[in-house]
């Protein structure tokens, strides 16, 4: 062995001992390197969520709707669209029939207790018969074609099969989304005809106490143009209806409603006071119908049966005939026939 | 019959879109919807991860519990599809969905969504298979064809698993376990109410 391979075996070794020094600590750091040690995890993430959050991130397509990756919470709205605002609605809708019926079989038809008269007296001018009705008529509208989304499915599909409910549906959609402004210039109008009746004063309470006379025959509580009872109805009308315009207008313009979490809250308080307000408007329609002799007139042809008048709105008769036969607001009443 | 699922390996996930574009040419999907999309947490970060998410074809769909006209269906496969005659774009099902699934053509202004499209685990809809009309509403139908999604079969690392549930889950448990570690099967909990435990 030369004395130059020696040195240059002694510099190898030394080389290799000075590699090692350097690359062992290295090589051990290496291996306590764990990937996931910072990485995020999904059942972390998970457990971090509250309230409506969601799982986020960043997405390279241009969709901002798209950078959720979980949203548990949707998974509660759909739960609460089946549940509570599902029960609510049949509670209004079956509640508000049951009652109806039993009331109609204790009391039957509210009739004129003095019978009809000859005369009549103009009650709802053609204005104020015009907003009724554009209110009304549109309401029933959205209140069938919104009954339809809910119970739809397991009534209608399985009677009249696929096609039928699929079509009824999609035009029911759209005379939804588009009755809804007709509705909301009706209540306008009819709120503006009628708020300045519908303050509430101590009569009220009187009529209230007496049950309004409803349930008794020869009871018939004082009342001007508005009795207590059609004050319930006229504000949970004008509440009801506007909380219903505003979510609605919500729900169709989804970028106001300030995100999912927003338009889910509105969805919701949509049903459920559609639910509730349906339910009074029904007991409304009949009583305004079938329900009492003489109370359909009033917004028929807008004059009522002079006895009719006298026994539910004795003031208000009152006032119309001392200030010579003019209803507030309207047009001359007719004379006697 | 096998019960589908997706799961995606978000450890070997590398945000590459192939996924994304084999969806989109697959299925000939419009612009503006987007049947697939990877989505990459705490970008930038050490220890960021992405995750490919589509629908995840749920159990006890709650797209299916929401939707006013019942257009959805699950096949025997367990895959969630719908009638695009039947739906009316009303989109409630895009807020019932964990995964922000359901897509529509149109901005959603006045209920003028249009018939809402997702991912149809290459499982096409109710129309026959295979035949034109089933293609032009909802994509090609690999499943019946005796293929998996493209997706998954494309994916260049496999992070993206397709098929059977019980199958892809032993997969991934079988990862976990020769390297270590997981984030987790994305979604999992949500979607089937269980997660991969390993
Ligand atoms: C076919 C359905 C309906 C009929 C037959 C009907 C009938 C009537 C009648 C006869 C009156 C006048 C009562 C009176 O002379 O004092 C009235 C008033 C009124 N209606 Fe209707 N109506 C119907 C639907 C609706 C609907 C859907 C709404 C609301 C969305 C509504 C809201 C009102 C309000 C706020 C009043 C004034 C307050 C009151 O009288 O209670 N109506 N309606
Ligand atoms: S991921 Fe969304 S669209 Fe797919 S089945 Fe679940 S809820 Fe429905
Ligand atoms: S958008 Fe279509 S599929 Fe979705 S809930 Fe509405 S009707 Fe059903």
């Amino acid at each position: 062995m030369t004395l130059t391979s020696i040195t240059s075996r002694a510099l190898a070794v030394l080389c290799l001992g000075l590699f090692a020094a350097f690359a062992l600590p290295q090589i051990a750091e290496a291996q306590q390197i764990n990937p996931t040690a910072e990485s995020v995890t999904e059942e972390s993430l998970m457990q971090a969520l509250s309230g409506d959050a969601q799982v986020q991130g960043r997405v390279t397509i241009p969709d901002g709707l798209s950078t959720g990756v979980i949203k548990p919470g949707n998974k509660d709205w759909a739960a609460t669209l089946g549940g509570p605002v599902r029960i609510v609605t049949i509670l209004s809708v079956v509640g508000i029939v049951a009652v109806l019926l039993l009331f109609y079989m204790v009391r039957g038809k509210i009739r004129i207790d003095a019978g009809p008269s000859t005369q009549r007296i103009l009650r709802f001018n053609s204005f104020e018969r015009f907003a009724h009705w554009l209110m009304a008529g549109s309401f029933i509208v959205l209140a069938l074609t919104g009954l339809n989304l809910i119970f739809g499915r397991s009534i209608i599909l399985p009677l009249f099969g696929e096609n039928v409910f699929g079509t009824l549906s999609a035009w029911g959609k759209l005379a939804h989304n588009y009755m809804g402004f007709a509705f909301m210039l009706g209540l306008v109008l009819a709120f503006v005809s009628w708020v300045a009746h519908n303050i509430p004063n101590k009569l009220d309470l009187v009529w209230i106490k007496q049950g309004g006379g409803l349930f008794s025959k020869d009871v018939h509580p004082p009342a001007k143009k508005f009795n207590a009872g059609q004050k319930v109805i006229f504000w949970s009308v004008i509440g009801g209806g506007a909380a219903l315009s505003f979510t609605g207008v919500m729900l169709l313009f989804p970028g106001l409603a300030g995100g999912e979490a927003g338009w889910q809250l509105y969805q919701v308080i949509h049903g459920v006071v559609a639910a509730i307000l349906t339910a009074i408007v029904v007991a409304h329609i009949y009583i305004g119908s079938v329900g009492m002799e003489g109370a359909f007139d009033a917004m028929g042809s807008g004059e009522v049966d002079l006895n009719w008048a006298k026994e539910h709105h004795s003031l208000w008769v009152d006032e119309v005939q001392s200030s010579g036969g003019k209803s507030a607001g309207s047009a001359k009443a007719h004379p006697a026939e | 019959m096998a019960r589908m699922k997706f799961l995606c390996d978000a450890d070997r996930c590398i945000e590459c879109n192939a996924c994304v574009t084999a969806c989109k040419n697959e299925h000939e999907v419009p612009w503006g919807i987007n049947r697939r999309r990877v989505v990459t947490i705490n970008d930038g970060l050490p220890g960021e991860r992405s995750v490919s998410m589509a629908c995840m074809h749920c159990t006890d769909a709650p797209c299916a519990a929401v939707c006013p006209v019942d257009c959805f269906y699950t096949t025997d496969d367990a895959v969630v599809l719908h009638s695009k005659d039947t739906c009316i774009g009303c989109g409630y099902c895009f807020y019932a969905c964990p995964f922000g699934a359901p897509q529509y053509p149109k901005v959603g202004n006045f209920g003028t969504r249009g018939k809402m499209d997702k991912c149809t685990y290459c499982a096409g809809g109710p129309e026959a298979d295979m035949t034109e009309a089933e293609y032009v509403k909802y994509g090609s139908n690999r499943l019946a064809e005796g293929k998996l999604p493209l997706c998954a079969e494309m994916c260049s690392t496999k992070a993206l698993l397709a098929g059977d549930g019980d199958i892809i889950a032993d997969i991934y448990r079988e990862r976990v376990v020769t390297r270590g570690y997981g984030s987790g099967a994305w979604g999992w909990r949500s979607a089937y109410g269980e997660t991969v435990n390993v």
